[in-house]
């Protein structure tokens, strides 16, 4: 399965999909970048006349790439298909070192710390342009395939 | 180790997973873990590798379909630790 394949298999849509390229993916992590454009909606209000990207959706970010495109890649290794992909992120325990500002590119990586169950726990690293590291932590997905049911 | 014991320590796990709506005096062998103690899927999934580490066992997805209650993964404990 190649990565724009990947990609294509996200349940995410304008606006709200935080991955422009996934690099590289492996058993082990995934690598992807995302550019966060002026233009985007939520800058308009956070903050008021200061635009900084929300935590939240650096979170996201990170969780678009790192979880949800490793755990599509692990389940595509174990036979499963993709048609009908649920997932949920289930904890987060984030740490914010700098500030995301409109127009910046970043650049996540995750290492996987298990797969069981459906459950993938990872743990993820968001670095800027300038190679600094901006947010990092631990996550949590729960991954269902409803052509099961 | 006792089954007494056994089940004394699956408790000392479940307990780190229960809501805060959820009193540890509410888990009893009978005790749904979804229904009744209000365990979601994902902290479930951690009872279960906490329980591998425990009881030094593995559990195959069949062993995590069948523990609907706390008896249900003694008896998978049990059968594991005869293997």
């Amino acid at each position: 399965m190649n990565h724009q394949h990947i990609v294509s298999h996200l349940p995410y849509e304008k606006p709200f999909l935080f991955v422009d390229e996934l690099t590289h993916v492996d058993t082990k992590g995934a690598t992807g970048s995302f550019t966060f454009h002026r233009e985007m909606y939520f800058y308009q209000g956070h903050f008021k006349d200061h635009p900084v990207t929300p935590g939240v959706l650096l979170t996201e970010c990170c969780a678009q790439i790192g979880l949800v495109c490793l755990g599509i890649y692990l389940l595509q290794g174990e036979g499963v298909p993709m048609s009908n992909l649920q997932v949920g992120l289930s904890s987060s325990e984030m740490e914010f070192l700098l500030p995301v500002y409109p127009g910046e590119k970043v650049t996540v990586h995750s290492e996987k710390v298990y797969f069981r169950f459906n459950k993938l726990k990872c743990s993820v690293k968001m670095h800027n342009e300038e190679g600094q590291l901006v947010c990092k932590g631990i996550l949590s997905g729960m991954f269902k395939n409803t052509a099961d049911e | 180790m006792t089954e007494t014991d056994r089940y004394a320590k699956l408790k000392e796990i479940i307990r780190i997973y229960l809501p805060e709506d959820v009193a540890v005096t509410e888990i009893s062998a009978s005790s749904h873990f979804i229904n009744e103690l209000n365990i979601n899927s994902a902290n479930l999934v951690d009872i279960v590798l906490d329980v591998e580490d425990a009881f030094d066992i593995t559990l195959e997805n069949e062993d995590m379909d069948q523990m609907q209650t706390v008896q249900d993964a003694l008896d998978i404990i049990d059968g594991k630790l005869k293997e």
